[in-house]
This record gives C-alpha cells, sequence and structure tokens, in this order.
C-alpha cells in the first residue's frame, strides 16, 4: 500500500479553486516527482499535504489525503502537529526561510530531535552532528555553534535538510531544494539528499519544474497544468514516450548537449491565471494539437497503454500520445 | 576568425570593503586579467557560478562600471579613453539585457514610455506617428501585442518583461548586445521562448551577443563560443559548442548539468567543497581545494591560461586529455 495517497484532492482559496481533483500515490523508497510551471499548483500540492492550507485561506473541499491509511483532511491542528516535522518533513526552496537568524543552527537540528523524539539535550546534539556528517559537513562541530548568517547558501540547505532527516520522519517533501543555488552545490545537494532517501527507504516528493532534475532522481512522476494532473507515468515512460503535448513541451524545452539550434521548442503562450481558467483543456489555448473538442470538453484522466507496457500510466488528453504537427512554434 | 568586434585586453576590477566601521580594508578582484576577443556575429557565452564575476565583467564591457586596469576596446575604439558624451552616444550601438526584469523597468512607466526612454537619453526626437511606429514594429519583433505597450509593468509576466527589455535594448539598432543572465528569472518553458527569440533577431538583424549564464547546458546550446569564469579568471575558452572540456571545473559544471534523459543517470559530480571567498584567494590555482586532480604545483603556481590547437584554451597544470 502507498505511504501517501492523495484521492481527488480539490481546494479552493476565496473564490478561486487551484486544485482540480489532484491524484497520486508515493510508495515508501520512493521518489515522485511533482512537475509544471509556476502557477500550476506543485506549491499547493505540498501545502495541502503538510495541513497548511488555513495559513493562505484555502480549504479542502473534496478528495483525501491518506498517509499510513491517516485521512490527514480529518485531523484536527493539534493533531496534525504531531505529524507534522515528526513523521511529514518540509525541505523549502530559501534555506533562510526555514532557519531562524538569532540561533545556531545546531540547536535548531536539536530542537527537532527533542521535541519530538524526546532526546536530551547531550543525546540530541550527538544526533544533529551525525546527521551533519552523514550530510557531508566537514567540521561538523564547529559548524552546529554557528549562526545562519556565517554559512553558505549550500550549507544552509544541508542544515535545512539535517532539520528535516532529525525525527526520522517517513515522508519527505522538498519544495524547489535546490533552485536557489549554484550548479555544483545543486548536484551535490541533490546526490546526498537522494541517496539518503535510498538508504533510509523514505518517501520523497519532490516538486521541480526542473525535467533534468526528473530525469536524474524520480522514480515517478506527475505532471500538473493549471491545476490538475496533466498526466503521470513512471519516469522511464514520461520520456521515453510522454503521451500528454505539455510534457512533451516540458521535456523540450531544456537544452541537451546534442541540441541543434532553433531546436529548443519552448511553450507558447503561458500558464492562465487560477482566476481565469480555459474552458475545456486548460492547456488548449498553447497546444499545437488542439480541436475544437479540447475547447468544450475537459479530457479525462485516463490510462495509456504504450507499446506493451504495464500501462500505470494515465493522461489527460483527447489527443494521447499523438506526435506534434510539424510546425515550428518559434517567436512564441 | 571572424572580425572581431569587442576586445577585452587585461581587463582587472577590484572592489573595496570594510569589515565594519573599524574594520580592515580589504580589496576584492572580481574581475582579474581577463582578455577575450567577441567576434561580430557569433555569440560568446560567459558561463560561471555567483561571484566569479561575469556579471562584472559584462557592465565593464559596457563601461558601466570602469575597470581598474586594462582596457575594452569596441570596433577599434577604447572606451576607457572616451568622454562621457562620446560613450553615450557609441552606447547606441551597445546594448544590455539584464537578469531582473523587474527591477529594469520603471513602474511608473507605461511600457511605451519604457520603450522611447532610450531616446529620450540618446536626444534623438521623433515625431510623434513615428515614434508610434517605431513601438509598434518592436512589439511585433519581440513577439507582444501592440495593445501591450499601454500596460504598466506590473500587469505584465516575467517573460512579457523580458521581452520588454529586450525590445528596449534593440530600440537604438545596436550592433551588440550584453545579455545577462537574461532568463534565469523565468520558467523553462519560457527561458525556452526567449531563447528562440534572441536566435531569430540576431539572424535577422545581424547582432553580436556576450551571453552571460550560470547554465552550461543552455551556454552550450545557445553560444558558438564558450567562455568558463572561476573567481574572476578565465579557466577555459572552447571554440565549439561541442568541444570536450579540458579544465577540470569545466567537466565539473557539464557534470553538474542533469540530462533530462532516465536511461543516462549518472553520479552527477564528484566535486566536493565550496567556492572560496574572493576576499583571500589561495597563491596557486584558485580552484585547487575542489578539484579532483589538483597537485602541491597547483596549490603554489597558477597556472596561465594557454591557447592549444583549434582556439581552446586552458589554464590548468593537469588538464583533461583528449581521446
Amino acid at each position: 500500500m502507498a505511504l501517501l495517497s492523495v484521492r481527488d484532492l480539490s481546494i479552493t482559496i476565496g473564490r478561486m479553486q487551484p486544485l482540480d481533483r489532484i491524484s497520486f500515490d508515493l510508495g515508501k523508497g520512493e521518489i515522485l516527482g511533482v512537475v509544471g510551471e509556476s502557477g500550476s499548483g506543485k506549491s499547493l500540492t505540498a501545502m495541502s499535504v503538510m495541513g497548511l492550507l488555513p495559513l493562505i485561506r484555502g480549504r479542502i473541499t473534496s478528495g483525501q489525503v491518506l498517509f499510513d491509511g491517516i485521512d490527514l483532511t480529518r485531523l484536527k491542528e493539534k493533531e496534525y502537529r504531531a505529524l507534522r516535522g515528526r513523521r511529514i518533513a518540509l525541505i523549502t526552496q530559501n534555506p533562510m526561510t526555514s532557519l531562524d537568524p538569532v540561533l545556531t543552527v545546531g540547536s535548531q537540528i536539536d530542537q527537532v530531535s527533542r521535541l519530538h523524539l524526546g532526546l536530551v539535550p547531550a543525546e540530541a546534539k550527538a544526533r544533529s552532528i551525525d546527521l551533519m556528517q552523514q550530510l557531508r559537513i566537514s567540521e561538523a562541530e564547529v559548524v552546529h555553534d554557528q549562526y545562519p548568517h556565517q554559512l553558505s547558501g549550500g550549507m544552509k540547505q544541508r542544515i535545512v535538510i539535517a532539520m528535516a532527516l532529525a525525527a526520522d520522519p517517513d515522508l519527505i517533501i522538498a519544495d524547489e531544494p535546490t533552485t536557489a543555488l549554484d550548479v555544483t552545490i545543486q548536484a551535490q545537494i541533490m546526490q546526498i539528499l537522494v541517496e539518503l532517501v535510498r538508504d533510509r527507504g523514505l518517501a520523497l516528493m519532490l516538486i521541480t519544474h526542473d525535467m533534468g532534475v526528473v530525469a536524474q532522481t524520480c522514480d515517478r512522476v506527475v505532471v500538473l497544468y493549471a491545476g490538475r494532473v496533466a498526466e503521470r507515468n513512471t519516469v522511464t515512460e514520461i520520456f521515453a514516450a510522454p503521451q500528454h503535448p505539455y510534457t512533451r513541451a516540458l521535456i523540450g524545452c531544456i537544452p541537451r548537449t546534442a541540441s541543434q539550434p532553433g531546436s529548443l521548442t519552448g511553450i507558447p503562450g503561458m500558464v492562465p491565471s487560477v482566476l481565469d481558467y480555459p474552458s475545456g483543456c486548460r492547456f488548449h489555448p498553447r497546444c499545437a494539437l488542439a480541436q475544437a473538442v479540447c475547447c468544450d470538453t475537459v479530457p479525462p484522466l485516463e490510462p495509456v497503454g504504450v507499446g506493451g507496457l504495464t500501462g500505470c500510466g494515465l493522461a489527460a488528453c483527447h489527443f494521447a500520445g499523438e506526435s506534434a504537427p510539424a510546425k515550428g512554434m518559434r517567436h512564441g | 576568425m571572424a572580425d572581431v568586434l569587442v576586445s577585452l585586453r587585461y581587463l582587472s576590477r577590484d572592489f573595496h570593503s570594510r569589515a565594519g566601521l573599524f574594520g580592515e580594508r580589504r580589496v576584492l578582484r572580481a574581475v582579474n586579467d581577463v582578455s577575450l576577443d567577441i567576434a561580430t556575429g557569433q555569440v560568446t557565452g560567459v558561463v560561471g557560478e555567483s561571484g566569479c564575476g561575469k556579471s562584472t565583467l559584462a557592465r565593464l564591457v559596457l563601461r558601466l562600471l570602469d575597470a581598474s586596469g586594462g582596457k575594452v576596446m569596441f570596433d577599434g575604439i577604447d572606451l576607457g579613453s572616451l568622454p562621457a558624451r562620446r560613450l553615450r552616444k557609441l552606447r547606441q550601438r551597445m546594448q544590455m539585457v539584464f537578469q531582473d526584469p523587474y527591477s529594469a523597468i520603471d513602474p511608473r512607466y507605461s511600457i511605451r514610455e519604457a520603450l522611447l526612454e532610450p531616446l529620450q537619453v540618446q536626444g534623438i526626437r521623433l515625431a510623434r506617428g513615428e515614434a508610434a511606429a517605431k513601438v509598434d514594429r518592436l512589439m511585433d519583433v519581440v513577439g507582444l501585442s501592440r495593445k501591450m505597450a499601454e500596460a504598466y509593468p506590473h500587469q505584465l509576466s516575467g517573460g512579457q518583461k523580458q521581452r520588454i527589455g529586450i525590445a528596449r535594448a534593440l530600440i537604438l539598432q545596436p550592433s551588440f548586445l550584453v545579455l545577462d543572465e537574461p532568463t534565469a528569472s523565468l520558467d523553462v518553458s519560457i527561458q525556452a521562448q526567449v531563447i528562440n527569440l534572441l536566435e531569430g533577431l540576431k539572424t535577422e538583424y545581424g547582432l553580436t551577443y556576450l551571453f552571460i549564464s550560470h547554465d552550461l547546458g543552455l551556454v552550450r546550446y545557445f553560444c558558438d563560443r564558450v567562455v568558463v569564469m572561476y573567481l574572476g579568471r578565465i579557466v577555459e575558452t572552447m571554440p565549439a559548442k561541442n568541444a570536450a572540456p579540458r579544465h577540470p571545473y569545466t567537466r565539473a559544471l557539464l557534470d553538474s548539468n542533469f540530462e533530462p534523459d532516465p536511461a543516462k543517470r549518472r553520479v552527477v559530480t564528484r566535486l566536493s567543497g565550496e567556492i572560496p571567498s574572493a576576499f583571500d584567494l589561495p597563491p596557486g590555482c584558485a580552484f585547487a581545494a575542489r578539484c579532483p586532480r589538483a597537485s602541491e604545483l597547483c596549490r603554489h603556481e597558477r597556472p596561465e591560461l594557454i591557447a592549444s590547437a583549434n582556439d581552446h584554451s586552458t589554464a590548468c597544470h593537469h588538464p583533461i586529455d583528449q581521446q
């Protein structure tokens, strides 16, 4: 059974409905990539699972978020607090927003295991230093007593990851964990995060807009567009045979080493505003395959069969699997 | 090699800082002894991580910053010796597109006013009809609707604003554009649109670009020549986009790139450590502390940038052999 199972999740914020029937499963030891452009609902999905929607006056209107059999949508705030940070941990994009500037970084990691695991200060410190070493922080004892401003961005993000791991969680949600970092540091940290998750058999929900990161790290992928699931599949199948034109377009946005000039197609237009979602398939105004039916009817999320492969893939497109017409989309 | 439009010689720039009010004065050399020729009609890419001096270099090239040493020649003219008036005149031929389109446009200006501002600065007066026609044409060129000229910056998305940034750089019909991370703040889909637009404009108007980026994958896709910087210095220049890197740092940058192909999974990087502070640079090669190939020699003696065959230069004592 999946550790996390999000089923038909819809949320509202005021009159807006930014998520519409989102479904996916995430098992122990798995890495799930949640991808899409800004405004596709990735971070809101994370906030829904973390139970943080009330902070932005959001509300789950239907659907379930099952975590280890518990329906999180029915939890009281107090019950949620016992899970959050303990069994479900969050790593955010900007480490500065997760760290308290007036406390040493070590004490902030200690706090997590003292609060959630009931360790005494000396035990907590030993545990923190051990974790910091696993995250390849050199001179962990020294860094333990330093303040956030004394550390580089990459180091701070390692501290945030150490905090996330401190209470031995089952599920980590990482929201663009390396976007703010330099490329070589980004690669190091992704690698360490993935290794730790694999070694400990944790479940990782990785939110990213970078299909390159997804290809290199994830087992399965959910592609979101304008608050709906566009496609869901294993990472191998998503890249080998993307069924939704949006998935194909996203993959086409990444320059490859062998790319020819002019081969970077991009996606014309932009993600629509939540106040102004198009009718039918929300991607149709930007889609090269769009027909009248796309404008009128919402395409259901249906199984896609690819040449004999076991079909666990789903795509929401009237023309799933059809390739784009040979027409340039230059100059947007 | 094609004609050289812009030529940098031994260019350096220092910044001074003080650690606290009574602290010690310190000097940071952001750009250190950089020589580079930018060929007419080509895209020269400069790539490196934060603090490598690439944005300072961009500003030095247009003399938005004065150099501490060395010179910039634009079409045979030494920018450093030009009086302000003549420099301003020459700027018609060289323009810049900034990383952050949000702060590059005055929020109180309508898009039309923002586009026409460079003409005002240059003291060029156009008849009203002529100005309107110019704005219309520019909006077409960058793929925005003409109506959008009446909008204000806050009504535009990041990608649209960056198109305006490009349009504004083009209004004076320059021959040279410095693009300082023009897509760093954009979504990948919008990044691809903007790169496509820049490719088209280059062909159409015969522009020369200096393209600054932290993304080696993008630079290798977009640029004819790749210049890699580390802590203020050029460590490698590669003639062709597909050339195999010889400097271990370039190799590491390339390895840090996440190839969008799950069939080609690999250990992304062997690099450890972080970029040292530019304030106290080590005596030898600045990359030695992070380099898997570093020897005693590297820690004591800085390798010079040496050109090998095919216009490929490397500053490394132990370059990677090419098969």
